[in-house]
């Protein structure tokens, strides 16, 4: 009985989490420039593979293996905004600049040229 | 339905949600104007990756996949610094969106 309802809970996950990878696809084709993007990616990404290590945690039942998923979903979630941050900053330090429509812009003057 | 025919279609399911996520952010990388789009495409096919390698440990039981998947984002996670750090040194280029492999003289 739990193993079924684990089974029911695993399969909705997996479904959530490949549809949330999808949608950062889509948003990282559609998106007019680097910035709203990266916005789509790493939010949305994050979301679909963590996602999907929670769903093996589900279908699991073994300690290691529930713990080394949660493991990797907070590993996740500490590297992910660590990278998207960096690489937004290089870009936009260098010159790349965002499309129209930014009304505020904090790192104006901080930038190099 | 039993809980494990439900599992088995999901699984199928999500590889071709999955696939296709796959072709839209390689199209993103073919096309993408600057180097910090490839970029951004390329930390994406990792975290795509990671979510192909989980469900493949569900459909086939066999979770020792899940310390490929971590060490997979951590290799994401230390190619997009670097590549971080060679945006920022190299500077953007004059002739960026025409092509990469042409060399013009920066600033």
């Amino acid at each position: 009985m739990v193993e079924q309802i684990a089974a029911y809970l695993a399969g909705i996950l997996l479904l959530v989490g490949a549809l949330f990878s999808l949608l950062a696809a889509i948003g990282i084709l559609r998106l007019p420039d680097l910035y709203t993007r990266m916005h789509a990616a790493s939010k949305a990404g994050t979301m679909g593979s963590g996602l999907t290590l929670i769903a093996i945690a589900v279908v699991a039942f073994d300690g290691a293996v529930i713990l080394r998923a949660l493991v990797g979903v907070v590993f996740l979630l500490l590297t992910s905004p660590v990278s998207a941050h960096l690489l937004s900053r290089a870009a936009y330090m260098v010159g790349y600049s965002p499309s129209g429509g930014m009304k505020i812009n904090d790192l104006k003057n901080y930038r190099e040229d | 339905m039993s809980g494990t025919a439900f599992l088995n279609l999901t699984v199928t399911i999500s590889l071709g949600i999955l696939s296709l996520a796959f072709v839209l952010t390689i199209v993103r990388i073919l096309r993408g104007p600057t180097l910090p789009d490839r970029i951004l495409g390329l930390d994406m096919l990792v975290s795509i990756g990671i979510g192909y390698i989980c469900v493949i440990a569900i459909k086939t039981s066999f979770f020792l996949y899940l310390d490929v998947a971590i060490s997979l984002g951590l290799v994401g996670f230390l190619a997009t610094v670097a590549f971080a750090r060679y945006v920022l040194h190299r500077g953007a280029q004059a002739s960026e969106g025409s092509s990469d492999l042409e060399e013009k003289p920066n600033g």
